[in-house]
């Protein structure tokens, strides 16, 4: 069980800082301990299940995200189609009149807790159809959002990188009541 | 040799349909016919069953405002004849309080385009099987593609966290359209030359 202190300390210019006392735990003991808090929190950011609302060509970078060059599946966030059982819903692209009832009825069938990513300009502030008759100026307007990344469309890795930012936001203020 | 045929065409079309044709003419490779649109279904069974004609698909419907006209829409109705290798444009001119025949009987593909049109324009149809909006919100109000029509709408949606439900709103914008046509550095956009000359003659 575990692993050697002599081993650690060779290994220990590896480890991020925000990990050294966790690893250092684990390298002695064998075993780490933590709040249920605290553990709830790390499965929580690391099973992030992603409901996918594409609704333009944001939803193409979408999908890139997911593929095999950024792969996000090694953060643990996997897409699922049902609202019912995911925790995330990526906003991707731009969002309409028509649509915004909906939008919403599938934000209500989603589990607590439950976070909203706006991705590109269009769910931001209406984007490139900021003025058009049938065009919600920014999906805040009806859900509301936790990050938003701005491009038209961003970049796979820029949404990424939201991603990631939405899992420092959960580990930094998530709580079991939210 | 296309435009031999076309010219061909724009004959026969001529000859049998003397009396309905208002004007035919040949523009880039293209065949366009202006006839009136009480002989819009005439003339097109008359394209479509026609041995020579067999123009058997219709590509799309069309509509354009001319706000300044006394006949205020155009409706353009594309057509393909894979027999013939050809394409030819069907356009008819009327004014905004006038009633178009549906062409559904003949091409049912035209159902969506129509109401389509219905939904940008305000075109009615005659005999039309389900003339409603198609594209824009339920409860839209204006057609959009008008020339009078404004840009942003009538109404807006947002979410009320007192009613538990999306609404709507009068249209409320943060910030006025500005059309950004820097024509010069120094002078500006035009909405700025526009305030200036107001100033000046007040």
């Amino acid at each position: 069980m575990g692993v050697n202190f002599g081993s650690f300390s060779k290994k220990e210019k590896e480890i991020p800082e925000e990990f050294k006392d966790l690893a250092k735990d684990f390298a002695e003991k064998g075993f780490i301990t933590t709040s249920s808090e605290n553990l709830i929190n790390w499965a929580r950011t690391g099973s992030l299940h992603w409901m996918t609302f594409g609704l333009a060509c944001c939803a193409v970078e979408m999908m890139h995200t997911s593929m095999p060059r950024y792969d996000l599946e090694r953060f643990g966030a996997a897409p699922r189609a049902s609202p019912r059982q995911s925790d995330v819903m990526i906003v991707a692209g731009t969002l309409t009149n028509k649509m915004a009832p909906a939008l919403r009825k599938v934000y209500d069938q989603m589990p607590e807790p439950r976070y909203v990513v706006s991705m590109g300009s269009c769910a931001n502030g209406g984007g490139y159809y900021h003025y058009s008759y049938s065009v919600v100026r920014g999906c805040d307007k009806i859900v509301p959002v936790d990050i938003y990344i701005p491009g038209c469309p961003p970049s796979a890795e820029a949404l990424l990188y939201g991603i990631l930012q939405l899992q420092k936001k959960i580990r930094r203020e998530g709580t079991l009541q939210r | 040799m296309a435009i031999d045929n076309l010219k061909k065409l724009e004959k026969l079309i001529n000859s049998e349909l003397s009396s309905k044709i208002q004007n035919s003419s040949i523009k880039n490779g293209e065949l366009l016919i202006e006839i009136n649109e009480n002989n819009l279904i005439e003339v097109l069974q008359f394209l479509k069953s026609n041995e020579k004609c067999k123009f058997r698909q219709l590509i799309d419907i069309a509509g354009v405002d001319y706000p300044e006209e006394e006949k205020r829409f155009q409706l353009v109705y594309l057509l393909l004849s894979h027999e013939r290798n050809e394409r030819i444009k069907l356009s008819i001119k009327f004014q905004s309080d006038e009633i178009i025949n549906s062409i559904t009987k003949i091409f049912s593909s035209a159902n969506w385009m129509e109401r389509e049109v219905f939904d940008m324009y305000g075109i009615k149809f005659k005999n039309h099987p389900d003339l409603r909006r198609i594209l824009t919100d339920y409860g839209f109000k204006g057609h959009p593609l008008r020339k009078d029509f404004p840009l942003t709408g009538f109404n807006e949606v947002r979410y009320s966290e007192k009613e538990k439900k999306v609404i709507y709103e009068p249209v409320k914008l943060e910030q006025n359209y500005r059309n950004f046509d820097f024509e010069s550095p120094w002078e500006g956009t035009n909405y700025i030359k526009e305030i200036k000359n107001l100033k000046k003659d007040g």
